[in-house]
């Protein structure tokens, strides 16, 4: 299998991760919200939570609106980078059409030198989109900055030196971007959500493909993953080589029925804050049937709808948000090792091929 | 309750004159609400970039955020070329999808001919079903004959605003308690 150069062996079964936006939101138990500080400190105990409980991935997120704290996620990724030993990190997303390619390329291959080679870029192009007038760039340009600029990041992780010359950065004549990632090379994926065109283009990129998936049916994100691997299929490139990975929000507790109760309200202010709009309960409450990807419920009924997902999208990899909203460390603890304890083992059990295949 | 009155287009005045005396009837007939009047004629409102609204600033804001925070809305339009004026329909675009899920909408339209009576049943309706808003079926429809000196000089025109109004309050009332009720059904 060919997506090993993405650091993936998919014999070894599904890949689970967690990852966090960087939300800043008030707890809404108690109406209150922790410092700044606290915040980006827990969040990179959460990713060592996360790797003692032999979790597979961790990822923070760029957001530069109100109610989020990693605007610099790249430096809360380099302090990750420094506390943690074996699980691999990443962005989830980084924002690239804001920024420049080569310097992201720069603090990212910086990071996985600091981490021995574990540093993934997820790049997207932002739902909410305050980095650009922030940043200095124009909505106008939303699809082409995006584009234009995956295209460069990606080619300076193929080339060391390049000659390049777009439409939103000066050209580079016989650049060199050092210093160049452990292996000469990272894992860059396109993260993607709502309807299928973006999966398209990703396939047509040739590049792997995380896909947001919010709520909803899973059958209706596995039209997105068929054809993300038809696109690519068609554009010379082969399925079997490019990871797929899903990302969604998840609560676990020893029954559904607690699982629901507890984390509905960090959902439902926390999107009312970041979103303007709160999560519908009826929508919720749909959310406890398995063929929905909306991972709340007990730790049984997680495992079954990560199976049930994984025969629909044959994904590689599945990463987890449990903390939006103002959920408390305490609280992220114990999930993250009924995670380890009873998840990760069943998931991997089923999806990993047995030595005697 | 929040009830907001929006009057639609930036130029004229017999909507607003309309929208006007909604507002009047709405408050004597339902002091305890607070109503906002949002009149697009008094904003600087930006064309949609497809942003969230939590994004945009100034005016654009401030409008997107009233009409969010709503529980019932009352539209009131003229018709323009057969349909709804450019500036309300910006006001659509520049809110989410379903933005209009759990709120009661109702509208009462203005135009210089009868032969418009049906273009807020073709034009605006399946807008707001498909922001999923609760509809108030009947509208009212005023005629440019109906309205001197920004004025409205048919008495019956008052009856059938004051219904509008009636209308628009029984089923937000309604709605609501529907909406507690259904929301206590589930223990989350």
């Amino acid at each position: 299998m060919s997506m090993e150069k993405y650091r993936i062996n998919p014999d070894q079964g599904l890949e689970f991760g967690i990852y966090t936006l960087g939300d800043h939101i008030p707890n809404p138990y108690t109406g209150e919200r922790i410092s700044n500080q606290q915040r980006i400190n827990e969040i990179i105990k959460l990713a060592q939570l996360a790797e003692q409980a032999g979790i597979d991935f961790f990822s923070v997120g760029e957001s530069h609106q109100e109610y989020f704290t990693t605007q610099a996620h790249s430096v809360v990724l380099a302090a990750i980078a420094q506390a943690t030993e074996t699980i691999k990190i990443g962005s989830s997303s980084t924002i690239i059409s804001t920024l420049d390619p080569v310097r992201v390329y720069e603090d990212f291959s910086t990071i996985d030198l600091i981490s021995d080679g574990r540093t993934e870029i997820i790049a997207g192009r932002a739902s909410r989109v305050g980095n650009f007038e922030l940043l200095g760039y124009s909505l106008r340009d939303y699809e082409a900055l995006y584009e234009e600029k995956f295209d460069l990041l990606q080619l300076i992780n193929e080339n060391e030196v390049i000659n390049w010359e777009g439409e939103y950065r000066a050209p580079l004549r016989d650049a060199k971007v050092i210093p160049r990632p452990k292996e000469g090379w990272l894992p860059i994926w396109r993260a993607v959500g709502g309807p299928p065109g973006s999966a398209m283009k990703a396939g047509r990129a040739g590049v792997p493909m995380f896909l947001a998936t919010l709520g909803g049916p899973a059958t209706s994100f596995k039209h997105s993953i068929d054809v993300y691997r038809e696109a690519a299929a068609n554009n010379g490139h082969n399925p079997d080589d490019l990871p797929v990975a899903t990302a969604g929000l998840f609560n676990v507790a020893e029954t559904t029925q607690k699982a629901m109760q507890e984390v509905y309200p960090h959902i439902n202010e926390g999107m009312k804050l970041t979103n303007g709009q709160g999560f519908p309960k009826q929508h919720f409450a749909q959310g406890a049937d398995k063929r929905d990807v909306l991972n709340v419920g007990s730790p049984q009924e997680i495992i079954e709808k990560i199976l049930y997902q994984h025969e629909l999208f044959g994904h590689q990899r599945y990463i987890a948000q449990m903390d939006f909203g103002g959920v408390t460390l305490d609280q992220l603890k114990e999930k993250v090792e009924i995670i380890g304890n009873e998840i990760m083992p069943a998931i991997k059990k089923y999806t990993s091929k047995r030595a005697e295949d | 309750m929040k009830v907001v009155t929006l009057s639609g287009s930036i130029v004229g005045s017999k909507t607003r004159t309309a929208i006007d005396y909604t507002v009047q009837s709405l408050k004597e007939k339902y002091p305890k609400h607070t109503v906002t009047l949002v009149d697009l004629a008094d904003y600087d409102i930006q064309f949609s970039d497809g942003r969230n609204y939590l994004d945009y600033v100034g005016d654009t804001k401030y409008v997107t955020q009233t009409i969010m925070d709503a529980d019932a809305i009352i539209l009131g339009t003229p018709i323009f070329q057969a349909s709804i004026p450019a500036t309300l329909k910006n006001i659509f675009d520049l809110l989410p999808v379903d933005a209009l899920r759990d709120k009661v909408v109702s509208m009462l339209a203005t135009a210089g001919t009868p032969k418009h009576y049906l273009i807020p049943e073709h034009h605006l309706k399946p807008i707001l079903g498909y922001m999923k808003a609760q509809v108030v079926q009947s509208y009212v429809f005023i005629e440019e004959k109906d309205f001197a000196q920004k004025q409205i000089i048919n008495d019956d025109v008052f009856f059938r605003i004051d219904r509008l109004v009636e209308d628009t309050m029984i089923l937000a009332d309604t709605y609501q308690k529907i909406k507690e009720e259904e929301d206590k059904k589930y223990d989350f």
